[in-house]
């Protein structure tokens, strides 16, 4: 399959994960012996950078915490840099499972990005009620603006082909990333299709979002949106308007 | 319409058209925007219904509400310096982790050796510089 996808890359942003980054990655291999792993330290405290090191995978440490928007754009700079031509997105919590990556890249065919949705019928993802809601109704307003109905906007699970790639490494949002950048691949001309995939459900601690955190990133994410689409269509680099 | 309540909507509407634009053309970051798109909601707010003023001034105890809508403005404008204040010291440090870093990296990469007339050859081009100036990988 390897073949078909020519240079792989998954990339695998980490904060504070050295607990969990050792399987992340094992599971990956496993499911993706072809593809190269990049691990991106986002200015981790603990040994996250330590212990991917010693896994054996290539690691970019970032020297403060930006954020996983910038986080995983160094990992698709890093993609475009080294001429890869598919990069996987793969969260280093152990939310994601390596036996999905196989149902995301057969979906990246004729398609520049593929986004794993865990609302397409595949599994019983349950989130808290108040992260739920917004993340429905992201899904519905990015589905009117875009013209396309997606169900998971908010799924970091994804693959992209080099097109893609080459955007992201330019232009990538910083505060709600997966969201707000919806919106920029389609002004740009990519083609992004989803496919259903099953997520492990958060391992320990509760979730940080709150009624009020939900409502401020919905109004962010929708003000972003919205002014998104009175920017100039984006354009990728080497290709004509 | 009072007067000063018309002005107030033509000064919120531009400052509006400001902001707006300005997160456009990507030199104000969302986040920073929505403090002042919600001055901007208060403004017409007040300028539209006016007894939205009169009913905060009572709220806080004051008889006179021009006086209470230049006491919440300042207290706003306080507020604002001093998250600026906070942003701006995150960004000095992170400035100067940055630069350090860069230091310590370029000696790295340049190895044991020191800078001496023979070996100060044309620094080469990074790899992400010569990337830019391809199309193609190879």
């Amino acid at each position: 399959m390897s073949k078909d996808f020519g240079r792989v890359l998954v990339i695998v942003p980490a904060y504070n994960e050295e607990a969990n980054i050792a399987a992340v990655v094992a599971d990956v291999r496993h499911h993706a012996p072809f593809a190269d792993i990049v691990v991106i330290n986002d200015g981790s405290s603990d040994g996250t950078a330590g212990r991917a090191i010693a896994a054996g995978v290539a690691v970019l440490s970032l020297p403060f915490n930006v954020g996983i928007g910038a986080a995983v754009q160094t990992g698709f700079q890093y993609a475009h840099e080294n001429c890869y031509d598919t990069a996987i997105q793969f969260d280093g919590d152990g939310q994601h499972d390596g036996a999905a990556i196989a149902t995301l890249l057969e979906g990246l065919e004729n398609v520049d990005v593929v986004i794993g949705s865990r609302y397409l019928g595949a599994g019983n993802y349950t989130a808290p009620l108040a992260r739920r809601s917004g993340m429905v109704v992201l899904s519905a307003i990015v589905s009117t603006i875009v013209g396309r109905r997606f169900t998971d906007t908010t799924s970091g699970f994804r693959a992209l082909g080099r097109r893609a790639i080459s955007l992201c490494a330019k232009t990538y949002p910083s505060d709600y990333p997966e969201v707000e950048v919806l919106p920029i691949m389609h002004r740009a001309g990519l083609k992004v299709i989803e496919v259903p995939v099953t997520m492990n459900p958060r391992q320990g601690g509760t979730s940080s979002i709150t009624w009020a955190r939900a409502i401020y990133y919905m109004v962010k994410v929708i003000l972003a949106i919205l002014i998104e689409l009175l920017r100039k269509a984006p354009t990728l680099h080497g290709e004509k308007t | 319409m009072a007067r000063t309540h018309f002005f107030a909507l033509i000064v919120a509407g531009l400052l509006f058209f400001f902001i707006i634009e300005a997160i456009r053309r990507r030199k104000l970051q969302e986040r920073y925007s929505l403090l002042w798109l919600l001055v901007v909601a208060s403004m017409v707010t007040v300028a539209v219904y006016g007894k939205s003023l009169t009913l905060v001034s009572r709220l806080v105890g004051i008889y006179y509400p021009p006086a209470a809508l230049f006491l919440l403005a300042l207290i706003f404008v306080v507020v604002l310096l001093l998250h600026f204040s906070l942003v701006i010291s995150r960004l000095s440090e992170q400035s100067r982790i940055l630069a350090q870093k860069l230091a310590l990296l370029e000696n790295q990469l340049a190895g044991d050796s020191a800078p001496s007339p023979a070996n100060t050859a044309a620094p080469k081009q990074t790899r992400a510089e010569q990337k830019a100036e391809e199309s193609v990988c190879t």
